[in-house]
């Protein structure tokens, strides 16, 4: 790339698409940010869903592991979570490997981050569903067991609704947790938005451009977000009167 | 025949029905605190039994036990014939025997629950729906003349939060009907209600009785209990009191403690 010395290029330039703008390195990591948020928040309401029911309906071993889970997960600071996770969990792996006699794999990166923030989005889900599900109206849970239905039939069909318009507000927040703790996955040297970020403007030193541009693609995530989650409140609150009356 | 030369409001012509529902020496505890002490009682079909008793006599309790809402800690309960199986400390033994008898008990509670996520049409249908496996349009069908006769026919596509609490209490009846069950309990149904709204609540489970339901109500509405019930039980600390016709309890009742009961409820 025969590209002139940065501080010749204008801003418009640098954030731009051509040979010398970082542009598409910026989208890129945009991209990469989203998916990896959107991975590990799914996953993360898959552990989020279970550590909940077996929190309030397990045996006392499944409700156990779900505490020490929770606990954990809440008492250490995500950042250090991050690094034990992404360091400790290749390796134990591997020595599991090993010790059945198979070849060690490398785990690509986005799985590991994925996996990595998902553990963390999981305990923090399992709490805000855990509450969810204990302020669902005991009536209704027993009108549905009075009239035949089966536990799973019960969860389905009437606890999981129910428990949504209990649950959006607190779920939004942690989406929005998603969509930032990716930043944390930039000491691992994954390249989402803030690795790129850091690049561009490490590479060029037009930190007072990239930066802003990075807080503004992430506020408007967060913008997007917050009026998603609005309407899926309003949705999943449609049977309930308003409380402003 | 009752030999008090008081008129029957409903005479009780079941004696040679099968019995519907039959619970003998029924106890229940709570921890230490023992709530039902060997309590029986035989719904035959068309019977509807009145459990009537002060706060915290074990009406409730009995009547949940009848679905298994409580587990019993010991006692019998047979339902359509059927013996449920339970554990020697009470417990049911065969979940899906309880699920399959709790679709014949069309259960109405004091605070109505219906589901508040759902509308009114879709509260009546999901159990036939989603339980029973009946066609949707079918259960679509069969739930609008339900709502026609508690008359709430222009009510199905509201949400239960939206209505008055004699609506929900229609509604959450007829919800219970739409099982098609072999016999309603119901538990104080009208006691959650402002005075205004008791009648029309009242006249929908009359109407019921009159055209032979199998029912038990647990009550605070004396008077509607003599003009309904085939049959009376007053409970007191868990224990059964004394129990008979509607006319010989209401009318010349034997226990002391019954006297007290009636007088204090008016
Ligand atoms: N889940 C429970 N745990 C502990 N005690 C209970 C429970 N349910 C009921 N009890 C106790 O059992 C006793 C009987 O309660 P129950 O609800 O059957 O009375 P009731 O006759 O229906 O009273 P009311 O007219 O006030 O509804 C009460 O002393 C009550 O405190
Ligand atoms: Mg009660």
């Amino acid at each position: 790339m025969a590209c002139p010395p940065p501080s010749q290029l204008t801003s418009f330039e640098l954030l731009g698409f051509g040979d010398c703008g970082w542009g598409a390195t910026l989208l890129w990591g945009l991209g990469n940010s989203l998916l990896i948020a959107a991975g590990a928040y799914a996953l993360g309401f898959l552990i989020g869903i279970g550590g909940a029911f077996g929190k309030l309906y397990g045996g006392p071993i499944l409700r156990d592991v779900a505490a020490i889970y929770t606990t954990l997960v809440r008492a250490v600071p995500e950042l250090v979570l991050i690094l034990i996770l992404y360091y400790a969990v290749p390796g134990l792996l591997n020595e599991v490997m090993v010790a059945l006699g198979q070849e060690r794999i490398i785990l690509p990166q986005f799985i590991t981050g994925v996996v990595v923030l998902a553990f963390v989005q999981g305990a923090y889900q399992t709490e805000v569903l855990r509450g969810a599900i204990l302020a669902v109206p005991h009536g209704q849970i027993e009108a549905a067991r009075a009239m035949g239905m089966s536990p799973l039939l019960v969860a389905r069909r009437i606890i999981l609704p129910l428990m949504t318009s209990n649950a959006v507000p607190g779920l939004g927040n942690l989406w929005l947790n998603a969509t930032k703790d990716t930043a944390l996955l930039a000491v691992i040297g994954f390249s989402e938005l803030t690795k790129a970020t850091y690049q561009a403007s490490a590479t060029t030193k037009a930190f007072f451009t990239f930066y802003p541009a990075a807080m503004l693609m992430y506020l408007l995530v967060s913008m997007v977000s917050i009026y998603l989650f609005s309407r899926l409140e309003k949705w999943a609150r449609r049977g309930q009167r308003d409380v402003r009356g | 025949m009752p030999d008090q030369g008081i008129t029957a409001a409903r005479q009780p012509n079941t004696a040679s029905q099968p019995i519907a529902i039959r619970v003998s020496g029924l106890r229940k505890s709570f921890g230490s605190h023992e709530v039902l002490k060997g309590v029986s009682l035989t719904a035959r079909e068309g019977d509807v039994v009145a459990i009537i008793g002060g706060s915290g006599s074990g009406k409730s309790t009995m009547l949940r036990c009848v679905n298994f809402l409580e587990t019993p800690s010991g006692g019998d309960i047979e339902i359509g014939g059927e013996m449920v199986a339970m554990r020697p400390d009470g417990s049911p033994a065969d979940r899906r025997q309880i699920e399959r008898l709790r679709q014949s008990l069309g259960m109405v509670f004091q605070n109505f629950n219906l589901w508040t996520h759902k509308t009114v049409l879709e509260n009546l249908i999901e159990v036939p729906v989603h339980v029973l496996k009946i066609p949707k349009p079918e259960a679509e069908a069969q739930a609008r003349k339900l709502l026609a006769r508690v008359g709430l026919a222009e009510k199905e596509g509201a949400f239960p939060a939206f209505m008055s609490g004699g609506q929900q209490q229609r509604a959450a009846i007829a919800r219970a009907l739409a099982m098609n069950p072999k016999a309603m309990l119901f538990d104080e149904p009208t006691s959650a209600l402002d005075p205004e709204l008791v009648g029309e609540v009242l006249q929908v489970i009359k109407g019921l009785a009159d055209e032979g339901r199998t029912m038990i109500l647990v009550t605070h509405e004396m008077k509607f209990a003599r003009e309904v019930a085939t049959h009376v039980i007053y409970l007191h600390n868990g224990v059964i009191e004394e129990e008979g016709p509607p006319d010989a309890l209401f009318g010349a009742p034997k226990s002391d403690r019954l006297k007290q009961f009636l007088k204090t409820v008016g």
